[in-house]
Protein backbone atom coordinates (compact mmCIF):
# COMPACT_ATOMS: atom_id res chain seq x y z
CA UNK A 1 0.00 0.00 0.00
CA UNK A 2 2.83 2.44 0.80
CA UNK A 3 6.36 2.59 -0.13
CA UNK A 4 6.87 3.71 3.27
CA UNK A 5 7.76 1.03 5.17
CA UNK A 6 10.05 -0.69 2.58
CA UNK A 7 12.89 2.44 2.68
CA UNK A 8 12.23 3.27 6.35
CA UNK A 9 13.46 -0.52 7.02
CA UNK A 10 15.87 -0.82 5.37
CA UNK A 11 17.63 1.69 6.81
CA UNK A 12 16.98 0.23 10.05
CA UNK A 13 17.85 -3.00 8.77
CA UNK A 14 21.11 -1.22 8.85
CA UNK A 15 21.26 0.82 12.13
CA UNK A 16 21.19 -3.30 13.97
CA UNK A 17 24.23 -3.69 11.69
CA UNK A 18 23.04 -6.49 9.27
CA UNK A 19 26.50 -6.67 7.94
CA UNK A 20 28.40 -10.25 7.70
CA UNK A 21 27.92 -11.89 10.65
CA UNK A 22 24.35 -12.15 11.00
CA UNK A 23 23.16 -15.04 11.89
CA UNK A 24 22.90 -16.30 8.03
CA UNK A 25 24.05 -19.17 6.49
CA UNK A 26 25.51 -19.83 3.12
CA UNK A 27 22.80 -21.21 0.40
CA UNK A 28 22.43 -24.81 -0.26
CA UNK A 29 20.38 -27.04 -2.60
CA UNK A 30 17.20 -26.55 -1.69
CA UNK A 31 17.15 -22.97 -0.63
CA UNK A 32 19.35 -22.15 -4.12
CA UNK A 33 16.63 -23.75 -6.09
CA UNK A 34 13.78 -21.30 -3.94
CA UNK A 35 16.48 -18.44 -5.15
CA UNK A 36 16.22 -19.31 -8.45
CA UNK A 37 12.34 -19.73 -8.48
CA UNK A 38 11.87 -16.35 -6.86
CA UNK A 39 14.32 -14.69 -9.17
CA UNK A 40 12.29 -16.00 -11.77
CA UNK A 41 8.90 -14.66 -10.89
CA UNK A 42 11.01 -11.30 -10.28
CA UNK A 43 12.10 -11.58 -13.64
CA UNK A 44 8.92 -12.44 -15.63
CA UNK A 45 6.85 -10.18 -13.42
CA UNK A 46 8.77 -6.78 -13.08
CA UNK A 47 12.34 -6.63 -14.50
CA UNK A 48 11.42 -7.95 -17.81
CA UNK A 49 7.87 -5.84 -18.29
CA UNK A 50 10.06 -2.35 -16.84
CA UNK A 51 12.72 -3.34 -19.38
CA UNK A 52 10.34 -2.97 -22.36
CA UNK A 53 9.27 -0.43 -20.83
CA UNK A 54 12.76 1.19 -21.80
CA UNK A 55 13.29 -0.85 -24.62
CA UNK A 56 10.02 0.27 -26.37
CA UNK A 57 10.77 3.71 -25.55
CA UNK A 58 14.16 3.98 -26.95
CA UNK A 59 12.84 1.79 -30.15
CA UNK A 60 13.18 4.58 -32.13
CA UNK A 61 16.56 5.86 -31.54
CA UNK A 62 18.04 8.47 -28.42
CA UNK A 63 16.66 11.45 -30.90
CA UNK A 64 12.86 9.76 -31.41
CA UNK A 65 12.82 9.07 -27.52
CA UNK A 66 13.30 12.51 -27.16
CA UNK A 67 11.10 14.16 -29.42
CA UNK A 68 8.59 11.60 -27.97
CA UNK A 69 9.18 13.25 -24.66
CA UNK A 70 9.19 16.70 -25.16
CA UNK A 71 5.96 16.91 -27.81
CA UNK A 72 4.23 19.29 -26.31
CA UNK A 73 1.41 17.56 -24.50
CA UNK A 74 3.69 15.39 -23.09
CA UNK A 75 5.82 18.05 -21.71
CA UNK A 76 3.05 20.01 -20.58
CA UNK A 77 1.70 17.02 -18.84
CA UNK A 78 5.22 15.76 -16.83
CA UNK A 79 6.18 19.49 -16.23
CA UNK A 80 2.63 19.87 -14.18
CA UNK A 81 3.22 16.56 -12.41
CA UNK A 82 6.76 17.30 -11.70
CA UNK A 83 5.75 20.64 -10.29
CA UNK A 84 2.70 19.79 -8.41
CA UNK A 85 4.67 16.66 -6.96
CA UNK A 86 7.26 19.30 -5.72
CA UNK A 87 4.64 21.04 -4.13
CA UNK A 88 2.75 18.52 -2.44
CA UNK A 89 5.88 17.24 -0.91
CA UNK A 90 6.87 20.41 0.35
CA UNK A 91 3.51 21.01 1.64
CA UNK A 92 3.22 17.31 3.40
CA UNK A 93 6.94 18.22 5.17
CA UNK A 94 5.20 20.71 6.88
CA UNK A 95 1.44 19.86 7.92
CA UNK A 96 2.63 16.26 7.94
CA UNK A 97 5.47 17.28 10.75
CA UNK A 98 2.95 19.44 12.33
CA UNK A 99 0.15 16.29 12.64
CA UNK A 100 2.86 13.85 14.25
CA UNK A 101 3.96 16.31 16.57
CA UNK A 102 0.43 16.86 17.52
CA UNK A 103 -0.54 13.35 17.86
CA UNK A 104 2.78 12.50 19.90
CA UNK A 105 2.92 15.78 22.50
CA UNK A 106 -0.63 16.66 22.33
CA UNK A 107 -3.34 14.54 24.19
CA UNK A 108 -7.11 15.62 23.65
CA UNK A 109 -10.61 13.66 22.82
CA UNK A 110 -10.80 12.03 19.80
CA UNK A 111 -6.81 11.28 18.66
CA UNK A 112 -7.43 7.73 18.63
CA UNK A 113 -10.25 8.66 15.38
CA UNK A 114 -7.62 11.12 14.26
CA UNK A 115 -5.01 8.32 14.20
CA UNK A 116 -7.32 5.86 12.42
CA UNK A 117 -8.19 8.48 9.81
CA UNK A 118 -3.99 9.34 8.74
CA UNK A 119 -4.29 5.61 7.97
CA UNK A 120 -7.47 5.66 5.42
CA UNK A 121 -5.34 7.05 2.41
CA UNK A 122 -2.97 4.38 2.61
CA UNK A 123 -5.69 1.77 2.38
CA UNK A 124 -8.61 3.39 0.46
CA UNK A 125 -9.31 2.34 -3.23
CA UNK A 126 -7.77 5.23 -5.27
CA UNK A 127 -10.39 5.58 -7.41
CA UNK A 128 -12.83 5.79 -4.00
CA UNK A 129 -10.65 8.64 -3.29
CA UNK A 130 -11.24 10.65 -6.18
CA UNK A 131 -14.98 9.88 -6.47
CA UNK A 132 -15.04 10.87 -2.69
CA UNK A 133 -13.40 14.61 -3.55
CA UNK A 134 -15.43 15.19 -6.25
CA UNK A 135 -18.29 14.98 -4.25
CA UNK A 136 -17.10 17.41 -1.96
CA UNK A 137 -15.41 19.62 -4.15
CA UNK A 138 -16.33 18.64 -7.49
CA UNK A 139 -19.12 20.67 -9.96
CA UNK A 140 -22.23 18.95 -7.18
CA UNK A 141 -20.09 20.29 -4.07
CA UNK A 142 -22.32 20.97 -1.68
CA UNK A 143 -19.64 23.75 -0.43
CA UNK A 144 -20.28 25.43 -3.59
CA UNK A 145 -16.83 25.73 -4.47
CA UNK A 146 -16.07 23.62 -8.08
CA UNK A 147 -12.49 22.49 -8.67
CA UNK A 148 -13.22 20.43 -11.13
CA UNK A 149 -10.75 20.68 -13.98
CA UNK A 150 -8.49 22.61 -12.12
CA UNK A 151 -4.60 22.69 -10.57
CA UNK A 152 -6.00 23.05 -7.04
CA UNK A 153 -8.47 19.96 -7.96
CA UNK A 154 -5.29 17.98 -8.97
CA UNK A 155 -2.98 19.18 -6.06
CA UNK A 156 -5.66 18.19 -3.60
CA UNK A 157 -6.40 14.12 -5.04
CA UNK A 158 -2.30 14.15 -4.46
CA UNK A 159 -2.49 15.88 -1.11
CA UNK A 160 -5.32 12.99 -0.13
CA UNK A 161 -3.02 10.30 -1.44
CA UNK A 162 0.61 11.26 0.10
CA UNK A 163 -1.04 12.28 3.47
CA UNK A 164 -0.03 9.54 6.00
CA UNK A 165 3.74 9.47 4.71
CA UNK A 166 5.51 12.40 6.37
CA UNK A 167 3.06 11.36 9.53
CA UNK A 168 4.11 8.05 9.57
CA UNK A 169 8.13 8.36 9.15
CA UNK A 170 8.20 11.24 11.63
CA UNK A 171 5.75 9.95 14.21
CA UNK A 172 8.35 7.25 15.39
CA UNK A 173 11.08 9.01 15.58
CA UNK A 174 9.24 12.32 17.61
CA UNK A 175 8.31 9.12 20.28
CA UNK A 176 11.65 7.73 20.46
CA UNK A 177 13.19 11.53 21.30
CA UNK A 178 14.59 11.79 24.79
CA UNK A 179 13.04 14.28 26.61
CA UNK A 180 15.65 15.09 28.77
CA UNK A 181 17.70 17.52 26.43
CA UNK A 182 14.68 19.36 25.66
CA UNK A 183 14.26 20.10 29.35
CA UNK A 184 17.60 20.96 29.71
CA UNK A 185 17.38 23.17 26.78
CA UNK A 186 14.43 24.86 28.33
CA UNK A 187 16.00 25.24 31.88
CA UNK A 188 19.01 26.46 30.61
CA UNK A 189 16.71 29.15 28.94
CA UNK A 190 15.76 28.40 25.92
CA UNK A 191 12.71 29.55 24.13
CA UNK A 192 10.17 26.75 23.26
CA UNK A 193 10.67 27.79 19.55
CA UNK A 194 14.64 27.53 20.00
CA UNK A 195 13.97 24.30 21.28
CA UNK A 196 12.49 23.07 18.47
CA UNK A 197 14.71 24.66 15.96
CA UNK A 198 17.95 23.65 18.02
CA UNK A 199 17.15 20.15 19.49
CA UNK A 200 14.35 18.47 18.01
CA UNK A 201 14.30 19.50 14.64
CA UNK A 202 18.02 18.35 13.73
CA UNK A 203 16.71 15.13 15.16
CA UNK A 204 13.84 14.60 13.06
CA UNK A 205 14.95 16.03 9.57
CA UNK A 206 16.22 12.78 7.89
CA UNK A 207 12.39 11.40 8.65
CA UNK A 208 10.83 14.58 7.20
CA UNK A 209 13.05 14.61 4.41
CA UNK A 210 11.78 10.63 4.32
CA UNK A 211 8.64 11.11 4.26
CA UNK A 212 8.61 13.74 1.55
CA UNK A 213 10.67 11.68 -0.57
CA UNK A 214 8.15 8.91 -0.68
CA UNK A 215 5.07 11.47 -0.97
CA UNK A 216 6.66 13.06 -4.19
CA UNK A 217 7.71 9.53 -5.83
CA UNK A 218 4.00 8.76 -4.83
CA UNK A 219 2.68 11.86 -6.80
CA UNK A 220 4.38 11.67 -9.35
CA UNK A 221 2.93 8.09 -10.52
CA UNK A 222 -0.15 8.55 -8.81
CA UNK A 223 -3.77 8.37 -11.26
CA UNK A 224 -6.74 6.64 -9.68
CA UNK A 225 -7.48 10.04 -7.41
CA UNK A 226 -6.33 12.35 -9.86
CA UNK A 227 -8.53 11.11 -12.81
CA UNK A 228 -11.96 12.36 -11.69
CA UNK A 229 -11.62 15.71 -10.50
CA UNK A 230 -8.78 16.59 -12.83
CA UNK A 231 -10.87 16.24 -16.05
CA UNK A 232 -7.90 15.47 -18.44
CA UNK A 233 -7.74 18.56 -19.88
CA UNK A 234 -4.69 18.29 -22.01
CA UNK A 235 -2.18 21.29 -21.72
CA UNK A 236 -4.19 22.09 -18.36
CA UNK A 237 -4.93 19.40 -15.60
CA UNK A 238 -3.75 16.05 -17.47
CA UNK A 239 -0.90 14.49 -15.31
CA UNK A 240 1.90 12.21 -16.55
CA UNK A 241 0.22 8.91 -16.05
CA UNK A 242 -3.24 10.54 -17.63
CA UNK A 243 -1.00 11.09 -20.28
CA UNK A 244 0.11 7.26 -20.73
CA UNK A 245 -3.27 6.03 -19.88
CA UNK A 246 -4.66 8.13 -23.38
CA UNK A 247 -1.30 7.55 -25.40
CA UNK A 248 -2.10 3.68 -24.44
CA UNK A 249 -5.18 4.38 -25.61
CA UNK A 250 -4.60 5.84 -28.99
CA UNK A 251 -1.69 2.41 -29.45
CA UNK A 252 0.66 5.12 -29.65
CA UNK A 253 2.86 2.62 -27.43
CA UNK A 254 6.32 4.38 -28.06
CA UNK A 255 5.05 7.55 -26.98
CA UNK A 256 3.50 6.04 -23.90
CA UNK A 257 6.38 4.40 -22.89
CA UNK A 258 8.91 7.36 -23.05
CA UNK A 259 6.82 9.14 -20.59
CA UNK A 260 6.65 6.11 -18.60
CA UNK A 261 10.27 5.55 -18.74
CA UNK A 262 10.80 9.33 -17.52
CA UNK A 263 8.55 8.56 -14.52
CA UNK A 264 10.66 5.56 -13.83
CA UNK A 265 13.46 6.91 -13.87
CA UNK A 266 12.29 10.22 -11.79
CA UNK A 267 10.95 8.00 -9.29
CA UNK A 268 14.25 5.37 -9.14
CA UNK A 269 16.58 8.41 -8.25
CA UNK A 270 14.65 9.72 -5.83
CA UNK A 271 14.47 6.29 -4.08
CA UNK A 272 17.76 6.00 -4.60
CA UNK A 273 19.18 9.38 -2.78
CA UNK A 274 16.68 8.68 -0.11
CA UNK A 275 18.23 5.51 0.48
CA UNK A 276 22.25 7.17 0.45
CA UNK A 277 20.59 9.61 2.88
CA UNK A 278 19.29 7.49 5.25
CA UNK A 279 22.14 5.12 4.94
CA UNK A 280 24.15 8.18 5.85
CA UNK A 281 22.08 9.22 8.30
CA UNK A 282 21.92 5.91 9.98
CA UNK A 283 25.95 6.26 10.21
CA UNK A 284 25.66 9.89 11.74
CA UNK A 285 22.66 9.80 13.31
CA UNK B 1 -5.20 0.86 21.68
CA UNK B 2 -4.98 2.18 18.51
CA UNK B 3 -1.78 1.12 15.37
CA UNK B 4 -1.58 1.63 11.86
CA UNK B 5 -1.86 -0.06 8.95
CA UNK B 6 1.23 1.50 7.61
CA UNK B 7 3.97 -1.36 7.78
CA UNK B 8 6.52 0.69 8.75
CA UNK B 9 4.94 2.14 11.53
CA UNK B 10 3.66 -1.24 13.17
CA UNK B 11 6.44 -4.23 12.47
CA UNK B 12 9.52 -2.14 12.54
CA UNK B 13 11.44 -3.63 15.54
CA UNK B 14 14.01 -1.42 15.52
CA UNK B 15 12.47 1.72 15.98
CA UNK B 16 12.69 2.85 19.96
CA UNK B 17 9.05 2.36 21.32
CA UNK B 18 6.86 -0.24 19.66
CA UNK B 19 4.47 2.22 17.40
CA UNK B 20 1.47 0.23 18.20
CA UNK B 21 0.82 1.62 21.50
CA UNK B 22 -0.91 4.79 21.46
CA UNK B 23 1.76 7.47 21.49
CA UNK B 24 0.82 8.09 25.26
CA UNK B 25 3.30 10.91 27.09
CA UNK B 26 0.76 13.06 28.24
CA UNK B 27 1.93 16.98 28.30
CA UNK B 28 3.51 18.05 31.17
CA UNK B 29 3.18 21.95 31.22
CA UNK B 30 0.44 23.62 31.48
CA UNK B 31 -1.50 23.97 28.11
CA UNK B 32 -1.17 27.25 25.92
CA UNK B 33 -2.40 29.09 23.37
CA UNK B 34 0.42 27.10 20.53
CA UNK B 35 -1.08 24.17 21.73
CA UNK B 36 -4.42 24.67 20.64
CA UNK B 37 -3.53 26.38 17.73
CA UNK B 38 -1.19 23.50 16.41
CA UNK B 39 -3.64 21.10 17.40
CA UNK B 40 -6.57 23.18 15.64
CA UNK B 41 -4.76 23.05 12.34
CA UNK B 42 -3.78 19.41 12.46
CA UNK B 43 -7.86 18.04 12.91
CA UNK B 44 -8.60 20.86 10.74
CA UNK B 45 -6.05 19.38 7.82
CA UNK B 46 -7.01 15.74 8.26
CA UNK B 47 -10.90 16.46 8.75
CA UNK B 48 -10.94 18.93 5.21
CA UNK B 49 -8.74 16.17 3.08
CA UNK B 50 -10.33 12.97 4.56
CA UNK B 51 -13.46 13.04 7.16
CA UNK B 52 -15.60 15.23 5.61
CA UNK B 53 -15.60 14.14 1.98
CA UNK B 54 -15.71 10.88 3.24
CA UNK B 55 -19.19 11.71 5.67
CA UNK B 56 -20.40 13.48 2.69
CA UNK B 57 -20.20 10.61 0.37
CA UNK B 58 -21.71 8.51 3.16
CA UNK B 59 -24.45 11.23 3.21
CA UNK B 60 -25.47 10.91 0.06
CA UNK B 61 -25.65 7.07 0.00
CA UNK B 62 -28.36 7.17 3.15
CA UNK B 63 -29.96 9.94 1.00
CA UNK B 64 -30.86 7.58 -1.78
CA UNK B 65 -32.07 5.14 0.51
CA UNK B 66 -31.32 1.69 1.79
CA UNK B 67 -33.31 0.46 -1.21
CA UNK B 68 -31.46 1.96 -3.87
CA UNK B 69 -28.49 0.51 -2.16
CA UNK B 70 -29.43 -2.90 -2.36
CA UNK B 71 -31.00 -2.46 -5.85
CA UNK B 72 -27.94 -1.34 -7.18
CA UNK B 73 -25.67 -3.74 -5.49
CA UNK B 74 -27.18 -6.87 -6.65
CA UNK B 75 -27.71 -5.87 -9.88
CA UNK B 76 -25.96 -8.35 -12.26
CA UNK B 77 -22.99 -6.57 -13.42
CA UNK B 78 -22.22 -5.07 -10.21
CA UNK B 79 -22.31 -8.79 -8.80
CA UNK B 80 -19.99 -9.89 -11.81
CA UNK B 81 -17.61 -7.03 -10.87
CA UNK B 82 -17.94 -7.90 -6.94
CA UNK B 83 -16.82 -11.85 -7.96
CA UNK B 84 -14.35 -10.77 -10.17
CA UNK B 85 -12.62 -8.95 -7.76
CA UNK B 86 -12.70 -11.53 -5.32
CA UNK B 87 -11.06 -13.88 -7.38
CA UNK B 88 -8.18 -11.92 -8.99
CA UNK B 89 -7.64 -10.34 -5.66
CA UNK B 90 -7.79 -14.06 -4.03
CA UNK B 91 -5.29 -15.47 -6.49
CA UNK B 92 -3.03 -12.66 -6.33
CA UNK B 93 -2.65 -12.78 -2.75
CA UNK B 94 -2.21 -16.49 -2.52
CA UNK B 95 0.69 -15.79 -4.77
CA UNK B 96 2.37 -13.06 -2.85
CA UNK B 97 2.00 -15.26 0.16
CA UNK B 98 3.80 -18.21 -1.63
CA UNK B 99 6.40 -15.71 -2.91
CA UNK B 100 6.35 -13.90 -0.05
CA UNK B 101 7.16 -16.48 2.50
CA UNK B 102 9.43 -18.07 0.08
CA UNK B 103 11.48 -14.74 -0.60
CA UNK B 104 11.57 -13.46 2.88
CA UNK B 105 12.98 -17.01 4.24
CA UNK B 106 15.87 -16.72 1.76
CA UNK B 107 16.10 -12.56 3.19
CA UNK B 108 16.55 -13.10 6.44
CA UNK B 109 18.05 -16.35 6.56
CA UNK B 110 20.28 -17.00 3.51
CA UNK B 111 23.70 -15.67 2.47
CA UNK B 112 24.35 -15.24 -0.97
CA UNK B 113 25.40 -12.61 -3.98
CA UNK B 114 23.42 -10.22 -4.61
CA UNK B 115 21.35 -10.20 -1.72
CA UNK B 116 21.29 -6.95 -1.23
CA UNK B 117 20.47 -5.88 -5.04
CA UNK B 118 17.42 -8.73 -4.53
CA UNK B 119 16.46 -6.82 -1.76
CA UNK B 120 16.36 -3.69 -3.37
CA UNK B 121 14.25 -4.91 -6.55
CA UNK B 122 11.60 -6.22 -4.26
CA UNK B 123 10.38 -2.47 -2.97
CA UNK B 124 10.59 -1.10 -6.99
CA UNK B 125 6.64 -2.05 -7.65
CA UNK B 126 5.82 0.65 -4.70
CA UNK B 127 7.88 3.31 -6.77
CA UNK B 128 5.78 2.19 -10.28
CA UNK B 129 3.29 4.50 -11.30
CA UNK B 130 0.43 1.83 -11.76
CA UNK B 131 -0.38 3.24 -15.70
CA UNK B 132 3.38 2.17 -16.19
CA UNK B 133 2.73 -1.43 -14.65
CA UNK B 134 0.15 -1.81 -16.94
CA UNK B 135 1.98 -0.81 -20.02
CA UNK B 136 4.68 -2.69 -19.16
CA UNK B 137 2.79 -5.62 -18.67
CA UNK B 138 1.47 -5.08 -22.06
CA UNK B 139 4.43 -4.91 -23.51
CA UNK B 140 5.31 -7.79 -22.51
CA UNK B 141 2.15 -10.44 -22.71
CA UNK B 142 0.38 -8.54 -25.28
CA UNK B 143 -1.03 -10.76 -27.92
CA UNK B 144 0.03 -8.00 -30.97
CA UNK B 145 3.49 -7.74 -30.40
CA UNK B 146 4.60 -8.26 -26.74
CA UNK B 147 7.79 -10.20 -26.15
CA UNK B 148 5.98 -13.16 -24.74
CA UNK B 149 2.95 -12.70 -26.28
CA UNK B 150 2.85 -16.13 -28.44
CA UNK B 151 2.30 -18.03 -25.96
CA UNK B 152 -1.09 -19.27 -27.02
CA UNK B 153 -2.54 -18.41 -23.67
CA UNK B 154 -4.60 -14.55 -23.51
CA UNK B 155 -3.21 -12.92 -20.78
CA UNK B 156 -3.75 -9.42 -21.35
CA UNK B 157 -7.79 -8.40 -21.45
CA UNK B 158 -8.41 -11.17 -19.71
CA UNK B 159 -8.30 -12.27 -15.75
CA UNK B 160 -4.14 -13.85 -16.05
CA UNK B 161 -3.36 -10.14 -16.71
CA UNK B 162 -5.70 -8.61 -14.13
CA UNK B 163 -3.84 -10.90 -11.86
CA UNK B 164 -0.26 -10.25 -12.57
CA UNK B 165 -1.05 -6.64 -12.40
CA UNK B 166 -2.66 -7.06 -8.96
CA UNK B 167 0.61 -9.11 -8.03
CA UNK B 168 3.02 -6.23 -9.58
CA UNK B 169 1.90 -3.58 -7.60
CA UNK B 170 1.13 -5.40 -3.88
CA UNK B 171 4.42 -7.67 -4.41
CA UNK B 172 6.54 -6.39 -1.54
CA UNK B 173 3.98 -6.43 1.16
CA UNK B 174 4.10 -9.96 2.42
CA UNK B 175 7.83 -9.92 2.12
CA UNK B 176 8.36 -6.79 4.05
CA UNK B 177 5.88 -8.06 6.24
CA UNK B 178 7.84 -11.56 7.15
CA UNK B 179 11.43 -9.99 6.65
CA UNK B 180 11.84 -8.04 10.30
CA UNK B 181 10.15 -11.05 12.36
CA UNK B 182 12.06 -13.19 10.72
CA UNK B 183 15.34 -11.85 11.67
CA UNK B 184 14.51 -10.94 15.02
CA UNK B 185 13.93 -14.63 15.62
CA UNK B 186 17.08 -16.18 14.23
CA UNK B 187 17.91 -19.63 13.11
CA UNK B 188 18.40 -20.87 17.12
CA UNK B 189 15.02 -22.89 17.39
CA UNK B 190 15.34 -24.54 13.91
CA UNK B 191 18.79 -25.41 14.04
CA UNK B 192 18.00 -27.32 17.65
CA UNK B 193 14.87 -28.89 15.94
CA UNK B 194 16.89 -30.07 13.53
CA UNK B 195 19.38 -31.31 15.36
CA UNK B 196 16.51 -32.97 17.53
CA UNK B 197 16.13 -34.99 13.88
CA UNK B 198 13.11 -32.92 12.86
CA UNK B 199 12.97 -33.01 8.68
CA UNK B 200 12.24 -29.53 7.11
CA UNK B 201 8.58 -30.21 6.47
CA UNK B 202 8.19 -30.37 10.25
CA UNK B 203 10.46 -27.79 11.07
CA UNK B 204 8.72 -25.05 9.00
CA UNK B 205 5.08 -26.13 9.82
CA UNK B 206 6.24 -26.67 14.13
CA UNK B 207 8.89 -23.70 14.31
CA UNK B 208 8.77 -21.22 11.43
CA UNK B 209 4.62 -20.88 10.67
CA UNK B 210 4.24 -20.74 14.31
CA UNK B 211 6.52 -17.68 14.73
CA UNK B 212 5.39 -15.59 11.45
CA UNK B 213 2.06 -16.17 11.78
CA UNK B 214 0.32 -12.86 12.62
CA UNK B 215 2.90 -11.16 10.77
CA UNK B 216 1.62 -13.19 7.89
CA UNK B 217 -2.06 -12.44 8.87
CA UNK B 218 -0.97 -8.64 9.01
CA UNK B 219 0.74 -8.89 5.07
CA UNK B 220 -2.24 -10.21 4.18
CA UNK B 221 -4.58 -8.38 4.83
CA UNK B 222 -2.12 -5.65 3.81
CA UNK B 223 -2.09 -6.95 0.39
CA UNK B 224 -6.08 -7.77 0.13
CA UNK B 225 -6.50 -4.43 0.76
CA UNK B 226 -4.40 -3.22 -1.94
CA UNK B 227 -5.40 -6.11 -4.63
CA UNK B 228 -9.49 -5.04 -4.09
CA UNK B 229 -8.21 -1.21 -4.75
CA UNK B 230 -5.95 -1.98 -7.44
CA UNK B 231 -7.18 0.76 -10.33
CA UNK B 232 -4.78 2.11 -12.62
CA UNK B 233 -3.05 -1.33 -13.40
CA UNK B 234 -6.13 -3.21 -14.03
CA UNK B 235 -7.61 -0.68 -15.78
CA UNK B 236 -4.97 -0.64 -18.61
CA UNK B 237 -4.70 -4.55 -19.01
CA UNK B 238 -8.15 -5.13 -18.78
CA UNK B 239 -9.51 -3.68 -20.89
CA UNK B 240 -12.55 -2.67 -18.62
CA UNK B 241 -15.03 -4.70 -20.36
CA UNK B 242 -18.22 -4.68 -18.54
CA UNK B 243 -19.72 -7.76 -17.44
CA UNK B 244 -16.57 -9.26 -18.24
CA UNK B 245 -13.46 -8.01 -17.20
CA UNK B 246 -14.61 -5.01 -15.26
CA UNK B 247 -13.79 -4.56 -11.52
CA UNK B 248 -15.31 -2.88 -8.91
CA UNK B 249 -12.80 0.16 -9.01
CA UNK B 250 -13.53 0.14 -12.96
CA UNK B 251 -16.96 0.16 -12.36
CA UNK B 252 -16.76 3.08 -10.48
CA UNK B 253 -14.91 4.54 -12.51
CA UNK B 254 -17.19 4.15 -15.17
CA UNK B 255 -20.44 5.09 -13.37
CA UNK B 256 -18.69 8.36 -12.08
CA UNK B 257 -17.46 9.33 -15.36
CA UNK B 258 -20.79 8.76 -17.08
CA UNK B 259 -22.89 10.24 -14.42
CA UNK B 260 -24.49 7.09 -14.09
CA UNK B 261 -26.15 5.77 -10.58
CA UNK B 262 -24.10 2.89 -8.77
CA UNK B 263 -20.81 4.60 -8.15
CA UNK B 264 -21.52 5.74 -4.65
CA UNK B 265 -23.03 2.33 -3.55
CA UNK B 266 -20.52 0.64 -5.25
CA UNK B 267 -17.46 2.64 -3.35
CA UNK B 268 -19.57 2.47 -0.14
CA UNK B 269 -19.04 -0.93 -0.50
CA UNK B 270 -15.15 -0.28 -1.24
CA UNK B 271 -14.96 1.76 1.75
CA UNK B 272 -16.70 -0.92 4.37
CA UNK B 273 -13.96 -3.55 2.78
CA UNK B 274 -11.04 -0.74 3.79
CA UNK B 275 -12.21 -0.07 7.21
CA UNK B 276 -13.06 -3.88 7.80
CA UNK B 277 -9.05 -3.78 6.52
CA UNK B 278 -7.84 -0.98 8.86
CA UNK B 279 -9.49 -2.54 11.73
CA UNK B 280 -8.36 -6.04 11.20
CA UNK B 281 -4.79 -4.71 10.92
CA UNK B 282 -5.49 -2.78 14.48
CA UNK B 283 -6.34 -6.41 15.97
CA UNK B 284 -3.85 -8.53 14.66
CA UNK B 285 -1.12 -6.25 15.58
CA UNK B 286 -1.15 -6.88 20.06
CA UNK B 287 -0.47 -10.30 19.57
CA UNK B 288 2.40 -9.93 17.23
CA UNK B 289 4.15 -7.44 19.14
CA UNK B 290 3.82 -9.64 22.34
CA UNK B 291 5.49 -12.53 20.32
Amino acid sequence: MTLAPAVARRGAGLRRGAGQSDGRVPLRTAAGLGLGAAVLWLSLLVLLPLAAVVVKATGNGWSGFWDALTSREALSALRLTVFSSIGVAALNAIIGTLIAWVLVRDSFRGKRVVEVVIDIPFALPTIVAGLVLLTLYGPHSPLGVNWYATTRGVILALLFVTLPFVVRTVQPVLIGLDRDVEEAATSLGASRFTTFRRIILPAILPAIAGGAALAFARAMGEYGSVVLISGGLQFKTEISSMYVYSQIENDELAAAAATATALLVISLVVIGLLDIVQRWAARHG
Amino acid sequence: MVSQIAPAATTDRSTPIDLGEAPTQPPRRPRRTGTYVLRGIAIGYVGVLVLVPLGVVLWRTIQQGLGTFWDTISDPTVVHAIVLTGVVAGIAVLLNVVFGIGMALLLARYRFPGRRLLNILIDLPLAVSPIVVGLALILVYGQEGGWLGGLGVQIIYSIPGMVLATVFVSLPLVVRALVPVLEEEGLDQELAARSLGANARQCFRRITLPTIKWALAYGVVLSLARAIGEFGAVKVVSGNVIGQTQTVTLLVDERAEQFEPGAYQASILLIAVTVICIVGVSLIHPPEGRS
